[in-house]
This record gives C-alpha cells, structure tokens and sequence, in this order.
C-alpha cells in the first residue's frame, strides 16, 4: 500500500470516528470555553500554514513563483467579497497565464 | 417527515449547490497533487469534510508523509465531532440513523439546521437531512467531475491547479479572520511555516503550527 491510499484510508477512518464520538458522548464534556477556543484557533493556524506551504515551498525549499501572482490575486478577490468560485479560478488563470507565457 | 416549509428547502438546496461546487476544486486539487481518480472519490464519500481533505491532498503534495497528511486533515475533523454533540440531543437518532447522521455532520447541515432551529424543531430536522444528504450528493458528483477533468489535463501548472490549491485554502480561511487576534495567528503561522519548511521534514511545519494555536488558547 502507498501513501496515497494510507492517507486516503486513515483520513476517512479518522474522520468517521470524530463524527460518530460527536454523537455518542454527553455534551457537558465538552463545556470548557479554553477546549472551544483551541478548537476555533486550529483552523486558523492549519489552514494558513496550508496556504504558505503550497504557495512559497517546492520540495522542502522556500522559492517564489507564478504561485505567488495566483494566490495574490485570490487575495484581491476576497477583499473584493468575490464568491469561492471566482477566488479560485481567478487565481487559476493568473498563475497558468504567468507560468505558460513568461 | 412532516410537511417540508419551503424556506428550510430553499436554504438546504443553494447550500448543498454552492458547497457541492466546490467538489470541482478538490477533486482537481487531489488528483494535481497524485491521487488518482479513485482515491479523490472515496475522500470525498468516506471522509466527506472540506477542509480535511484539502489538507490531506496539500500535505501529499508538498511531499508529507501519510502520518503529518492524516493528523493534519484529522485536526482539522475536530469540529464535525463538537457538531455530533450539538446536534445528538436534538435529532435523537439511534443505531444506523445515528451512524448516517454522523457522516452528514458538517459544517453546512449543522448551520443550516440550527439557523432553522429559530422557526421550529422540524424545521430544523429537516434542514440537518437534506442540507447533509445534498451537500453529499452535490460534492461526491463534482469530486469527480474536478478529478476527471484535472486528469484529462495532464501538467497541473499549466492550467494553475497548484496555485487553485492554496486559494481554495485561502478561500476557506478568510471568513474565520474576523478579529485581529486570529489575523495576527494567522500572519504568525504563514511565517512560521515558511521558516520551518527547510528544517523540517515535509508536512510537519504544517502540524506544527497546530501547537501555536493551542498555545494562543490555552493562554488568552
């Protein structure tokens, strides 16, 4: 088995049983605002990390590319309120443009 | 099931599409960062959570092991289980319901479902079931939509696939920046990242950034 599919597997197996555990233990366990307010930070610091990773690092080396002017404009797109859709193919068509001709 | 209110299916429906759509943009995602059609199809219906499997296809692709790509996707799943025990009191499910309820526990069914919660409890059930079932129909179609396409292009950075990755990412982040606090966790974990990626084997700097955020928690 390759990393792919241990990945995909162990994913899927994991995330089945946060949401079956959810539904199985008492809410008051889960009462404690410190316990709440790490799991809304989570998010926060994972996907950012996420969006440096894959925009400034190829193979455990920092570099600056055509990734760079895709995710710009994706950011530009959301100051603008630009729904999912457009943020995503914008900087779809920014990078593949700057990576095709330059 | 009771008489469904016409509001509750307007809601369940333009979320299930709008969400379902983004399906497009993970199956391309995955299969530009070396899953195959296949695997992209049973992320999308076993795991069945966005941002999880955003993040196990990102971790792959910058060169992660399966462990860092499972615990960083596996964090990230935290929340649908703070949703089961939101929602296990109010559906009262038992046996398979309660196993097809956790599945369909996301971010949209249990928003949907409490937003009606206000007009009235079945109008809240209702909201649950069909934005979970929708959103699963609209995102296991479009996952493999996204994937089929994505093969049928070949190089990824020719059509911008790997910059699509991080703004899908940026596009999930955005809407929970709304205090300065989390802006600035944000900022430290972008720097962080970055800084660490050298140093470390692929797919860590990224977990890593989980502990900062416990830090930041456990302290305010």
């Amino acid at each position: 088995m390759n990393v792919f599919w241990i990945a995909t597997i162990g994913t899927s197996v994991i995330a089945f049983i946060l949401k079956f555990t959810g539904h199985s233990i008492p809410q008051h366990w889960l009462d404690n605002p410190r316990l709440q307010r790490v799991n809304a930070l989570i998010p926060i610091a994972l996907l950012s990390a996420l969006v440096a990773v894959q925009t400034f690092t190829s193979e455990s080396k920092v570099m600056i590319d055509h990734r760079l002017a895709g995710v710009s404009v994706a950011v530009l797109a959301l100051i603008l309120k630009a729904p999912f859709p457009v943020v995503v193919i914008s900087a779809a068509l920014t990078s593949a443009a700057i990576y095709n001709w330059l | 099931m009771s008489k469904i209110e016409s509001i509750t299916l307007r809601d369940s429906l333009s979320v299930s599409l709008t969400v379902g759509a983004y399906g497009v943009a993970f199956g391309a995602a995955s299969v530009a960062n070396g899953f195959s059609v296949l695997q992209s199809c049973l992320l999308s219906l076993l795991t069945f959570s966005g941002a999880s499997q955003f993040a196990v296809v990102g971790v792959i692709g910058a060169g992660g092991g399966a462990i860092s790509a499972i615990a960083t996707a596996s964090l990230l799943g935290i929340r649908n289980g703070l949703y089961g025990v939101i929602m296990a009191p109010r559906l009262k499910v038992k046996g398979f319901k309660r196993v097809v309820a956790a599945q369909i526990t996301i971010d949209e069914s249990t928003g949907v479902a409490l937003g009606a919660e206000k007009r009235n409890e079945a109008a809240m059930r209702q909201g649950f079931w069909l934005t979970g079932f929708g959103v699963f129909f609209f995102w296991n179609l479009f996952t493999l939509a996204g994937a089929l396409g994505a093969q049928a292009m070949g190089d990824a950075r020719a059509w911008g696939l790997d910059s699509a990755v991080p703004a899908a990412f940026l596009g999930l982040l955005w809407p929970r920046l709304e205090k300065n606090s989390d802006r600035a966790l944000a900022v430290a974990s972008i720097f962080f990242a970055i800084a660490m990626t050298p140093l470390l084997p692929a797919g860590l700097p990224i977990i890593a950034t989980a502990f900062i955020a416990i830090a930041v928690g456990l302290r305010r």
